[in-house]
């Protein structure tokens, strides 16, 4: 007996050091100061496709009550659903920022990129950033949109290219105007797309591109719109048994 | 004792009579049988199913869910491809669009592809052991199965083992493609497509057999040193040469460089005092179109068709900048780079203008000696060894026959015959990946050079090389997709010097041949109007004010200028339409009231393009205020009929117009003949 209550004892200290190593593991860097709060600088909803990494870097700061930068403070990067943040953990520069870069995983949806870190009474403080994955569907999308539709849809003019947003009597939507858009049926949608906006009352300036995209195209486009709305589109039309 | 006694009792009980006996054996043979049936609920594969069970049971669905649903194992068997796969064993919900919901694998449904799921299977696209039975085996890689499954990140190599064609929805792998043929990558390496198509390289690396005219030895030296560090876009990758190397390599291009036929150019030109001049030069010629200048701002404004001209005052010598801007093949008979046909004025502004674009720090600290014969035959055995005609055309040396290893099979290959680096994962794609990102990780001797790729342009290069798979090349040939085949045409006679000439290839495409930054030309005879191209020809105007890279003026004579309209309005007409069947003269003014009201509100055309400059603001399209001199009637008819008949690809919506709609609007284009200076009046 005495020999099973030794092994037992033995068996929970081998677990128990076991696990005190995995939360020592996940502690990181040790914080040399503690911030109030914590804020995003940039790299936010960025669109990409599954699996590949962001453009940008995601570049959170940590503030303290004052709102004034807090160099030396520990931040750690918890991102689900098999995207990764590189490095997880680590501490704010002297301008009080960390940078960090973003792999989407493999699912075509939103990732939410959870920033932590600590106050000086050791309450965690929270900041969730979110980013676009997109699906081959969605991805076709982007490219047709990028040919087609970017021209006017998007305000922002790159040096290459200058918008075509300004100059139109009815303001095209922005794709990622989810408050507008997220209340037109995807039958809707493709019929704009399809027979121009006069065919639905609405502006002619914008052109009928049913003969010259095909269905597939089109129902890309539209999934495209859906994937980068904000706020998000949500799936209508399930229906759920209440028991 | 004790023990024994109950073992004796126990097996008197069991076996005392042969009633008990019959009993004992066939409970023993009961539960024999039920091995297999338990063997199998407890297997992974049934657990997945019974969840998938039980998570559509709440669903409004439920019931054609629940009919849907086959359970056991499935497996998909096509012979054709070489597939077999049981992957829908656990992912049974891969055809349920309404389960879109759900986040939890396996009982995602497929996301929308163009291919049906049964007639390709799932490991075509995405790899893995099809007949595996555990998640194990069938997702990572075992010793008796190498390739797990792919990546979510390069999932577009799995559409290139068919398409060789450039699909609009796979960017990553057109862009690795794109990359293999532009930084020289095929130079080195066999890589040929499933259809037996070699990939030629779309870069055409200067010839050296010349080099000592053009440049300096210690130029060339901080060139091998670091390429980068003159041209932050050289596609020419660091080869880590050491100094020694660097000296050798440098003495022996200088001296295998001979001279060349300058013909009877070989006048030099006056460099004007201010050089500031030559920067409405540089403007005008458009050379930005092809060449970029690195700005203030250390932005990089220009083209990539030509090298970047930052710093190039400190490469080239002025005597050689001045015979090239005069006729550049003389130097370089295979150089994208137009004859523009400048006057002795114009010369010597451009060129001075150039070569003021100097960096002194460039070649501060580089002081050669006089080479030794030595140095040379080293730096001839090092230019051997490395390579270096595989792109580049050398005097003496020959380009080497399959140079580097061949990468037709290179997304198929077996890791056992991989060496890996330390810290390097052991899949194929990281093996690829890391071996671009630093290939002297894998050992120093090794010859491939270092390039400086971006992480996104390394994952394209990784997804374009694993598209490159044995199982492509037992594909049946009716699934290959071919890329667009290289065209050879090449117009007749004089028209063709003068085409060659201005390089109108090296931005303009006709019949498959030739550059995609300007319009098609290979219907432009039925497209315009003599009067209007022969002027457009002696002076481009801008036709389409938003865009930084623009037709230049090539300074063509009258002659020159007749002699290819005549060729161009003769020979690239369409088979589509008469270019007679419209007549202009026959419009009416009411006609063109039509027009104007369909341009302006049915249409609304103005959205993407300008006809009256003081109230029209459309930026996508062309100009429209001199259409009417510069179009045909009959082919704005068609074009308007159907934008994509005539020029492929273009972004113009085809409106199905109907055919009283799109004559009205060609009597009301063909009306807009003023010049701008007119219209804002």
């Amino acid at each position: 007996m005495i020999r099973w209550r030794l092994m037992a004892a033995f068996l929970t200290l081998v677990l128990a050091t076991n696990c005190a190593r995995k939360s020592e593991g996940s502690k990181g860097p040790e914080a040399k100061a503690f911030g109030a709060a914590l804020v995003e600088v940039s790299g936010g909803k960025q669109i990409a496709a599954i699996g590949t990494a962001l453009d940008q870097p995601l570049v959170v700061q940590v503030n303290d009550a004052q709102g004034a930068a807090v160099a030396g403070a520990a931040v750690s990067f918890h991102a689900g659903g098999g995207s990764t943040v590189t490095p997880a953990e680590g501490l704010t520069g002297s301008d009080g920022q960390l940078t960090v870069s973003v792999a989407l995983g493999g699912v075509a949806g939103r990732y939410q990129v959870i920033a932590t870190t600590r106050d000086k009474a050791g309450k965690a403080i929270e900041l969730r950033s979110e980013e676009i994955a997109l699906g081959y569907q969605q991805n076709l999308g982007r490219q047709l949109n990028d040919r087609y539709c970017s021209r006017c849809h998007d305000p922002e003019s790159t040096a290459e290219r200058v918008s075509n947003h300004d100059n139109l009597n009815a303001k095209p939507h922005a794709f990622t105007d989810g408050d507008f858009l997220n209340k037109i049926s995807e039958a809707d949608l493709s019929s704009i797309i399809t027979h121009g906006g006069a065919a639905l009352n609405k502006s002619a300036e914008m052109p009928p591109y049913g003969g010259t995209l095909n269905k597939a195209d089109i129902e890309a486009l539209v999934a495209y719109i859906r994937a980068v709305a904000d706020p998000p589109n949500r799936l209508k039309g399930l229906v759920y048994a209440k028991n | 004792m004790d023990l024994k006694r109950k073992i004796a009792a126990a097996w008197a009980f069991l076996f005392g009579d042969s009633g008990h006996a019959f009993g004992t054996l066939s409970v023993v043979l009961v539960l024999c049988l039920a091995v297999v049936p338990a063997k199998d609920h407890f297997r992974e594969w049934s657990q997945y199913q019974t969840r998938y069970l039980r998570l559509i049971r709440l669903r409004g669905d439920a019931a054609s869910l629940q009919r849907r649903f086959q359970p056991g194992m499935q497996q998909n068997w096509l012979p054709e491809l070489g597939v077999v796969d049981r992957c829908t064993t656990c992912h049974v919900a891969m055809k349920e669009a309404t389960l879109a919901d759900v986040s939890t694998q396996p009982f995602r449904p497929h996301p929308p592809i163009p291919h049906s799921l049964t007639e390709f299977g799932c490991v075509m696209c995405h790899r893995g052991q099809g007949p595996a039975t555990t998640v194990e085996e069938a997702h990572s890689s075992t010793k008796a199965w190498e390739q797990p499954v792919l990546p979510a990140r390069y999932f577009e190599a799995s559409c290139g083992q068919c398409h060789q064609n450039s699909l609009t929805g796979t960017p990553q792998l057109n862009l690795g493609r794109k990359l293999l043929a532009r930084y020289g990558c095929v130079s080195c390496h066999a890589l040929k497509t499933p259809g037996g198509v070699r990939m030629t390289s779309t870069n055409e690396p200067p010839p050296l057999t010349h080099v000592a005219e053009k440049t300096t030895r210690e130029w060339i030296y901080a060139w091998l040193k670091n390429p980068q560090a003159y041209s932050v876009a050289a596609t020419m990758p660091d080869f880590k040469l050491g100094d020694t190397d660097a000296r050798d390599i440098s003495a022996f291009l200088i001296d295998q460089s001979t001279a060349y036929k300058t013909a009877d150019a070989a006048k030099s030109v006056a460099t004007p005092v201010d050089p500031s001049e030559g920067a409405s030069v540089y403007g005008e010629s458009f050379c930005a179109s092809c060449h970029a200048v690195q700005n203030a701002a250390g932005l990089m404004v220009g083209g990539d068709i030509g090298p970047e001209l930052t710093r190039i005052g400190s490469k080239v010598k002025p005597d050689w900048m001045a015979l090239w801007l005069r006729d550049p093949k003389l130097y370089a008979p295979h150089t994208a780079m137009p004859r523009y046909r400048f006057n002795e004025k114009q010369l010597g502004l451009l060129a001075g203008f150039l070569q003021a674009k100097a960096d002194s720090e460039l070649l501060a600290n580089v002081h050669l000696d006089a080479a030794t014969k030595e140095q040379i035959a080293h730096g001839k055995a090092l230019v051997n060894e490395r390579g270096c005609a595989s792109c580049h055309e050398l005097n003496g040396i020959r380009k080497p026959d399959n140079f580097a290893p061949d990468l037709s099979a290179a997304g198929s290959r077996s890791l056992a015959k991989i060496v890996f680096a330390a810290g390097v994962a052991r899949t194929l794609p990281d093996y690829l990946a890391a071996k671009i990102r630093q290939p002297h990780a894998f050992g120093k001797e090794l010859k491939m050079p270092q390039y400086s790729f971006t992480p996104a342009q390394i994952d394209a290069l990784v997804t374009a090389l694993l598209a490159q798979t044995e199982n492509a090349q037992t594909l049946p040939a009716t699934l290959r997709v071919a890329g667009q085949p290289a065209s050879s045409y090449q117009p007749a006679g004089k028209a063709w010097k003068l085409m060659e000439d201005m390089q109108c290839f090296s931005c303009h495409a006709i019949n498959g041949r030739g550059g995609d930054m300007a319009p098609d030309l290979t219907w432009e005879g039925s497209a315009v109007e003599r009067a209007w191209l022969l002027s457009f020809l002696k002076n481009p105007n801008t036709l389409r004010p938003a865009l930084i890279r623009r037709m230049p003026r090539f300074n063509l004579t009258d002659a020159e200028a007749q002699t290819l309209t005549d060729y161009i309005l003769a020979v690239y007409q369409t088979p589509a339409f008469d270019a007679d069947s419209l007549d202009a003269a026959k419009f009416t003014a009411e006609g063109r009231e039509r027009g104007r009201q369909l341009y302006y509100s049915k249409y609304a055309c103005q959205s993407c393009h300008i006809i009256d400059p003081q109230n029209d603001k459309g930026y996508v399209g062309p100009t429209l205020t001199q259409i009417g001199a510069k179009l045909t009637a009959a082919w704005t008819f068609h074009y308007l009929k159907n934008p994509q008949l005539l020029r492929p690809g273009n972004i113009e919506p085809n409106q199905h117009m109907s055919d009283d709609d799109a004559r009205a609007l060609t009597a009301f284009l063909m009306a807009q003949k003023k010049s701008p200076e007119v219209a804002k009046r």
